[in-house]
């Protein structure tokens, strides 16, 4: 059977002239290069004279929230860097992506980006962040309408089964909590309600299991809410939190010998499919 | 951590290997979902029928070979002004590496606005509302009902329709026309989208999109929504790698930069000392 092609308008003109209008502007308040007047704009700075002190770590949290943190807020999310997401073990599979691309000779900004991208994972890493920071501003609204804790997380266990920030494999406490809470002691910022909250939740979920200690990725969550950051400013500062542990990896592969990370035998693919059959003589229905 | 007396395995039903006599880490055979890859397969199969035959570890009805073929074809460029595309350019530009440009394709290419989170979307819509059209109203308006926050945003438009569009491309009604003729009339998603076209496009308040022809394609070539989402990003790649190669060459003098578009609306000015 031949169809007709037919048009029809199932829109209105004005849609059509959002992007008429977007063609050829884009508007901003995150900044711009001036390259003939020598300056750049930075959410409505002047880089070079306003913001040339800033360290890195302090720019980029301007970047994403706009606000300019104090030192000690700005040595929060430091602190919480080196101890928490800095691991350079190669074996965890996002520094993994990077010793393999090291291993198969590979470039080093290939690696980080793979590897970072691969950091947005569900069971740990950036979503497992975003999940625990999301459960503790949902919990604390929650609570200020009067709910009562117990059924926040009876609640939450009932809809998504985990709580993203609890549990562990191994039954033992997840070893990045006390050096990060004494570094947020050392800077005066332990005293804040999502603090006190994820410790309350911890309390209630060990009673359920003996392994639903507090990860770190609720504790850093509840320390930056306290510092007044939003899920989703939380979540963009997230996205680079790892780069130090994944470049390590990365050059060590890249300088020992070719292919010899982690080589895999032929064997040790364990099959457990189809059993072997001819396709050239197979039958086609 | 205890050590393990057996050593740790890559558990696979697609993959399966025989080393050679003299090393354990050369292969000598490769069988995929039980077919000799080098042995039988090669010369024998066609691309599109091992791709199929990686996917569902099963070997596709010629109709699910020839549509795969089509859909691949479809897919293969989106045209250099696709923001996937785009991307890939952009990587070409600056020379920078294949991979970077191919990298920057999937990324971009990988969101809810043409791309394979949406294309993964528009089939969970097929997987529970197949093809009933009030269900299809009820599932978008239940889409973004979620108490989580995620990496992904709300979805701002209905799934395989096009945002912007006014009315269906004619290349999206050849390539649905096309798609159809694999199977006889009234068979499928792809037939009924053919015939309820104008009427979908009335509940999505928008026309289709070629992702939307692509999701009704492997809704019926049986792929679920990660499997189409992987292959949505697969076979996309084609074009953004021609075009990456194509402006490589010519630099970013040749290329777009909105010279004057961009608008900043809080330019603090030129600093005085």
């Amino acid at each position: 059977m031949v169809y007709r092609l037919k048009t029809t308008p199932v829109r209105s003109v004005n849609k059509q002239n959002d992007l008429l209008s977007a063609e050829k502007l884009w508007k901003t308040q995150m900044g711009g290069w001036f390259g003939a007047e020598q300056r750049v704009v930075y959410r409505g700075k002047d880089l070079f004279h306003e913001l040339q002190d800033h360290s890195w770590l302090k720019l980029l949290i301007f970047g994403v929230t706009g606000r300019e943190l104090s030192t000690e807020q700005v040595a929060l999310l430091d602190a919480a860097w080196v101890i928490c997401t800095s691991y350079p073990d190669p074996r965890l599979w996002n520094n993994r992506v990077a010793a393999l691309a090291g291993t198969a000779r590979s470039t080093a900004s290939l690696a980080i980006s793979a590897s970072t991208a691969v950091s947005e994972a569900t069971v740990y890493g950036h979503r497992a962040a975003l999940l625990s920071m999301d459960f503790l501003q949902r919990t604390m609204q929650k609570k200020k309408i009067g709910i009562n804790l117990e059924k926040i997380v009876e609640h939450e266990l009932k809809s998504h089964k985990i709580i993203s920030g609890y549990g562990r494999p191994i039954p033992i406490e997840d070893e990045r909590i006390q050096p990060l809470l004494k570094k947020a002691k050392k800077l005066g910022l332990d005293k804040g309600v999502y603090l006190r909250l994820a410790l309350d939740v911890e309390n209630l979920l060990l009673k359920k299991h003996p392994r639903n200690f507090i990860n770190a990725a609720s504790l850093i969550a509840s320390l930056f809410a306290d510092q007044g950051f939003s899920t989703r400013e939380y979540y963009h500062l997230s996205s680079l939190s790892f780069s130090a542990g994944i470049s390590p990896c990365f050059i060590e592969a890249s300088e020992k010998p070719e292919g010899h990370f982690f080589p895999i035998r032929c064997e040790r693919i364990e099959y457990r499919g189809i059993k072997q059959r001819q396709w050239k003589n197979r039958k086609i229905q | 951590m205890a050590k393990r007396n057996k050593p740790e395995t890559i558990r696979s039903r697609i993959w399966q290997e025989e080393a050679e006599a003299d090393n354990p880490f050369a292969a000598k055979t490769c069988h995929c979902a039980g077919y000799d890859v080098y042995g039988d397969l090669l010369g024998n199969a066609r691309w599109v029928e091992y791709l199929f035959l990686l996917l569902q570890r099963q070997a596709p009805l010629p109709w699910q070979a020839n549509l795969l073929e089509d859909v691949a074809l479809i897919l293969a460029n989106p045209g250099p002004r696709d923001l996937s595309v785009r991307a890939a350019m952009n990587g070409g530009v600056g020379q920078s590496t294949s991979a970077s440009c191919l990298m920057a394709a999937l990324a971009v290419g990988a969101g809810q606005n043409g791309g394979a989170h949406e294309l993964a979307l528009a089939l969970q819509g097929w997987q529970q509302c197949g093809l009933d059209l009030n269900a299809w109203q009820s599932w978008f308006d239940s889409l973004n009902d979620n108490e989580r926050a995620d990496i992904w945003r709300v979805m701002e438009h209905f799934p395989g329709f096009d945002p912007h569009g006014v009315s269906c491309a004619t290349p999206v009604l050849q390539a649905l026309q096309q798609c159809c003729t694999h199977r006889p009339e009234g068979e499928g998603a792809l037939s009924w989208l053919q015939k309820n076209r104008t009427s979908f496009e009335q509940v999505a308040h928008n026309p289709l999109s070629m992702l939307g022809v692509a999701s009704a394609a492997f809704y019926d070539l049986g792929f679920n929504p990660q499997q189409g989402e992987m292959l949505y990003l697969l076979l996309r790649l084609p074009g953004a790698a021609v075009h990456a190669l194509e402006q490589m060459p010519r630099g970013w003098v040749h290329y777009p930069f909105f010279a004057d578009g961009l608008q900043v609306e809080n330019d603090p000015g030129s600093f005085s000392e």
